[in-house]
């Protein structure tokens, strides 16, 4: 409605409603006035008070009937009126049910596609933490340039010591607090009952405002050095699985890697911790790492960066201000902190480092940075398929207008305001929109449940909050008014500005809305066919980056290996002891059912591990150089067949007692050791403690293989004798290869560590897998990608045919009297593909521009594959002409169909 | 007399809205004005006439005020809007045209 209309009668409106009886009464009195002056006119013309009374009476009719239609025409609520027009319009639906289908269907497929990936960006990217005042929060960062030590943990920044200091001195945080995560073991032997844990300094609950649902939480007192085994703190989560949501749980004990720790409270289900998409199931104190590490706590070593600080700030103050006071006190921290065994390279090195200070509002994530490109793309696109779907709906409620002109003729020479017309078909636009996208949203909670499963696996599982929260909601309501309008706007006002004379003496050939909509579908699609190009690109240039994923060669046989932990630390068995045992845990192992063979290694490849050394080969002029390294067990190469190209494997002849020696790959063969035959050189590994460089020979070369990451070039890898180590750690990680099931393979395994030791604790993981797994994102954007640009060709060629059918039956007369006057039936058909085509060909040609352009901005996301790839355009190119030339033929034939005379007859 | 001519609802409101074109009166007055302007053949009956009425003042072609009429009686008096005039200028437009229309088809010659 036009606002100055709505100036008149909204107060009516309004009136009608507020004062119901003072209207009806009203009512009432212009009826007697009218009756009343009649009476009078009868009186005059002779009749006597009472037969003109009567007579003006019976003239009038039905009082009450009058009454009731007035009422009618006051329509009193503006709600009833919407009512009216919704439910006018559902019977119009009803009538068509194909279109209504079709409509509501594409309708539902693009803004639930939109919603569930919005969902996921928001979840993801947007929530912020369930905390008091979050704008406060502040994340403290680490800027190196690479340092030495180790990074054992999901958090890298600091170190115990670091951390020490920086609590002491910073001035500008009202509370700091430190934290790590780590993996506890529920259970108490056997294969292993996962926790995930918070290491927290005594502030951490503090900092993040967060108070307990049951006993109490940590506080400083709680963090003091030498703790031991004290207080842990449990989620609600844990505490419904674990102890029935017991009122009585406070006190009981919590059994973490063997250890009984103190319940001492419980967080509200709210909180689960700082990192978006993970989950806190049990907190420890920092205080007690020492004790459940056992020898080498993270805690005491300089050089283990594991814990993260997170900290509200002082009210008044920025994060800019932060950061140059913490850039004031950073020489001092780390020259307090300075490891000992450091030379004068790194030394120099750590004193350059620095803090920046960053808000924290919406938790930390890695889950962020992995996925926050691809959920933006996968946003793009499903906000693409949407417009192709809105131009399809446009394009088909063009023809129904077209199509119901006469009824809308009609409709206004019988009496009805143009503005009722358009209010009508708005109506029905809304109720298509708000029917789609109800269908829509409860597709969307289906959809992004499936794709948080889809993106998370067993040993990295991933916890977002998918429940619609209001930005959701207002997301979707506006997708779907703003569908509303592209798609019910532009035909209502062609329908409502239609010319109810002229409609009404049309022939099949007066279609009266002539040029202006037709140059409107025509743009339509093209731009259709343009999106939906693209779209197709898109696809294939992920797809075939999945795949040149998948097969790229890792230089080892990944498939049916088994990775299986086994974690004996409950033994403390003394270190003397440890060789000894795990080569007989190996060989155990190896007679299990079902193994075919089986080696140790320190680092599982392709797990994103890494260990590396600097090492020197004085003959060579080098000096200093990093290098990959692991340590296995003898036929770890054949395990993994891994080819020996020269020299031997490590054998039993390799003990502690015997020389060092080191199995090297072709690519530190031939970069460091400059090629030739390398069997019996040597290079040297600096110890600390002033003690002899470890002199180490090789004894064999065996092909590269990737280390961290299968996208990573290969890399020099140093291989060392795990027999050799002195000091082994009290857990042994085994590959195993079996051509077998999975299922009955971990069975045998658990048995056997069953029978050598019923404490041992293990963990279970299929290589492939977790290499996949690491493939995620692209394996995500194959498959939507793929997937939406499947459903984009489908919408295209829906519409194309819809268009190309318009005209057939607009030009159906010239298309009558031309084969009339002798054209061939071939002649019609090219006439008509030209057309249709000639569309398909502008939009191409646009569609191939933009999918360059979007192919650039891609680029970080694919891999082995050039954006502009020729051969990927012209695929995409082919595929959509050819559905293109099947969409505009059927019609086509159906035009040569037409008999001539019919049409003759007609005109 | 000839028999009045049954009207349809559309060419009905475009005659209301001449009518009070000329100026504010109230539903008896124009019912009898329509009478008297068309020489009797168009009448309008009292049932169809306020819900008319009532229509217009809805979709804001007309407003209407309580006044004292000239025997002293209280009265509905409605009056044109500007949205109306526009709306009246609209509907004979129309009407010319279909009238004329029709006329030729009428006064065609048979054969």
């Amino acid at each position: 409605m036009r606002p100055k209309h709505w100036f008149y009668t909204f107060p009516l409106r309004l009136r009608s409603l507020l004062k119901r009886n003072q209207v009806e009464h009203d009512l009432s009195e212009e009826f007697l006035y009218h009756i009343d002056q009649k009476t009078q006119q009868y009186i005059a013309a002779g009749l006597s008070a009472e037969e003109a009374r009567r007579k003006a009476r019976r003239e009038f009719g039905g009082v009450e009937q009058s009454k009731e239609n007035c009422r009618d025409t006051r329509r009193v609520s503006h709600i009833q009126n919407l009512l009216q027009d919704l439910g006018f319009g559902l019977r119009i639906l009803r009538n068509s049910p194909g279109f209504a289908m079709a409509a509501i269907l594409s309708l539902a497929l693009g803004i639930g596609a939109n919603t569930a990936i919005f969902q996921l960006l928001d979840a993801v990217l947007l929530r912020t933490l369930p905390v008091a005042a979050p704008e406060q929060l502040a994340e403290i960062r680490l800027n190196h340039e690479g340092r030495i030590g180790s990074s054992v943990a999901r958090q890298k920044e600091y170190s115990s010591a670091q951390w020490q200091q920086l609590e002491r001195q910073q001035q500008a945080f009202s509370a700091i607090a430190a934290w790590s995560t780590e993996r506890f073991d529920l259970g108490k032997g056997g294969e292993a009952r996962y926790a995930e844990g918070l290491w927290v300094s005594g502030d951490f609950f503090g900092v993040l405002q967060v108070n307990p649902v049951l006993g109490r939480l940590f506080s400083k007192s709680d963090d003091y050095r030498g703790c031991g085994v004290q207080g842990v703190v449990i989620s609600d989560a844990v505490w419904q699985r674990e102890f029935g949501g017991r009122v009585n749980v406070v006190g009981n004990t919590l059994s973490l890697d063997g250890l009984p720790f103190q319940i001492i409270g419980v967080t509200p289900p709210s909180f689960s911790g700082l990192e978006v998409g993970r989950n806190f199931d049990v907190a420890l104190p920092l205080c007690s790492e020492p004790a459940v590490r056992g020898e080498e706590p993270w805690t005491n070593d300089a050089t283990t960066w594991w814990l993260a600080a997170i900290a509200r700030l002082k009210p008044g103050l920025t994060f800019e201000r932060a950061t140059a006071q913490l850039g004031a006190i950073a020489p001092g921290i780390l020259t307090a902190t300075l490891p000992s065994g450091y030379d004068a390279a790194a030394r120099e090195k750590y004193l350059r480092f620095s803090f920046r200070v960053l808000p924290a509002a919406t938790g930390v994530s890695s889950l962020r940075t992995q996925y926050e490109a691809p959920l933006c793309a996968l946003l793009a696109i499903s906000g693409l398929v949407l417009l192709i779907a809105c131009a399809n709906l446009a394009n088909l409620m063009l023809a129904r207008a077209s199509a119901r002109e006469k009824e809308m003729a009609l409709r206004l020479t019988l009496g009805a305001s143009r503005g009722r017309v358009l209010r009508q078909l708005l109506a029905e636009s809304l109720l298509l929109a708000a029917i789609g996208a109800a269908i829509g949203m409860a597709l969307a909670q289906g959809l992004s449940k499936f794709l948080v499963a889809f993106i998370s696996n067993e040993g990295d599982p991933i916890f977002l909050p998918l429940w619609p929260d209001l930005r959701v909601l207002l997301f979707t309501m506006g997708l779907a008014v703003l569908t509303c309008l592209l798609f019910g706007v532009a035909p209502a006002l062609q329908a409502a500005r239609s010319d109810p004379g002229a409609a009404m003496k049309g022939s099949g050939r007066g279609i009266t809305m002539g040029r202006q909509s037709f140059v409107l579908r025509r743009g339509l699609i093209v731009s259709q066919v343009a999106l939906s190009l693209v779209l197709l690109v898109a696809a294939l240039l992920f797809v075939r980056t999945f795949r040149n994923l998948l097969m790229l060669n890792a230089g080892m046989q990944q498939d049916n290996v088994l990775v299986a932990d086994f974690d004996f630390s409950r033994l403390n068995l003394p270190v003397e002891r440890r060789l000894e045992y795990r080569r007989q845990l190996l060989a155990n192992v190896r007679s299990t059912p079902a193994v075919d063979s089986a080696a140790e290694t320190s680092i599982v490849p392709l797990r994103g591990d890494g260990w590396n050394q600097f090492i020197d080969i004085p003959e060579a002029g080098i000096q200093r150089k990093l290098v990959d390294f692991d340590e296995v067990s003898a036929r770890y190469f054949e395990t993994l067949r891994i080819p020996l190209l020269a020299g031997r494997d490590f054998n039993e002849n390799d003990s502690i007692q015997s020389p060092p020696v080191a199995i090297v790959n072709e690519k530190f063969a031939r970069t460091i050791l400059g090629g030739g035959n390398v069997i019996g050189r040597t290079f040297r590994e600096r110890q600390a403690g002033g003690k002899p460089d470890k002199v180490y020979q090789v004894v064999g070369l065996v092909g590269d293989t990737k280390y961290r990451d299968l996208r990573d070039d290969f890399n020099p890898i140093v291989f060392v004798a795990e027999d050799q180590n002195w000091r082994p750690d009290p857990d042994s990680t085994i590959l195993i290869r079996s051509s077998g099931g999975v299922s009955p393979l971990v069975a045998g395994l658990k048995d056997t560590a069953q029978r050598v030791s019923p404490e041992i604790v293990l963990g279970f993981s299929v290589l492939r897998t977790s290499v996949l797994h690491g493939l995620m994102r692209e394996r995500l954007m194959a498959t939507l990608s793929g997937f939406y640009g499947a459903l984009a060709a489908m919408l295209a060629a829906v519409g194309l045919y819809g268009i190309i059918s318009y005209m057939v039956v607009r030009r159906r007369n010239e298309i009558g009297i031309r084969m009339a006057l002798g054209a061939s039936k071939s002649t019609v058909l090219k006439m008509i593909l030209r057309e249709g085509l000639g569309l398909v060909a502008v939009g191409l040609v646009i569609g191939t521009v933009l999918a360059v352009i979007g192919g650039r901005a891609a680029r970080a996301m694919l891999f082995g594959v050039n954006p502009a790839d020729p051969m990927t355009l012209a695929l995409a190119i082919g595929g959509l002409t050819l559905v293109a030339v099947i969409a505009s033929l059927l019609p086509a034939l159906r035009a040569t169909g037409i008999h001539p005379m019919q049409v003759l007859r007609e005109e | 007399m000839t028999k009045p001519v049954d009207l349809v609802q559309g060419t009905l409101d475009m005659l209301l809205l001449k009518i009070l074109a000329l100026g504010p009166m109230n539903g008896f007055a124009v019912s009898q004005r329509l009478m008297q302007v068309s020489g009797d053949v168009l009448q309008v009956s009292d049932g169809s006439l306020y819900p008319a009425l009532h229509k217009l003042e809805q979709e804001g072609w007309i407003t209407a005020e309580w006044k004292t009429s000239e025997n002293g009686r209280r009265a509905k008096y409605y009056s044109l809007t500007r949205l109306g005039r526009r709306q009246l200028e609209r509907e004979s437009a129309n009407w010319s045209r279909l009238s004329a229309a029709i006329s030729n088809v009428v006064k065609l010659k048979e054969a």
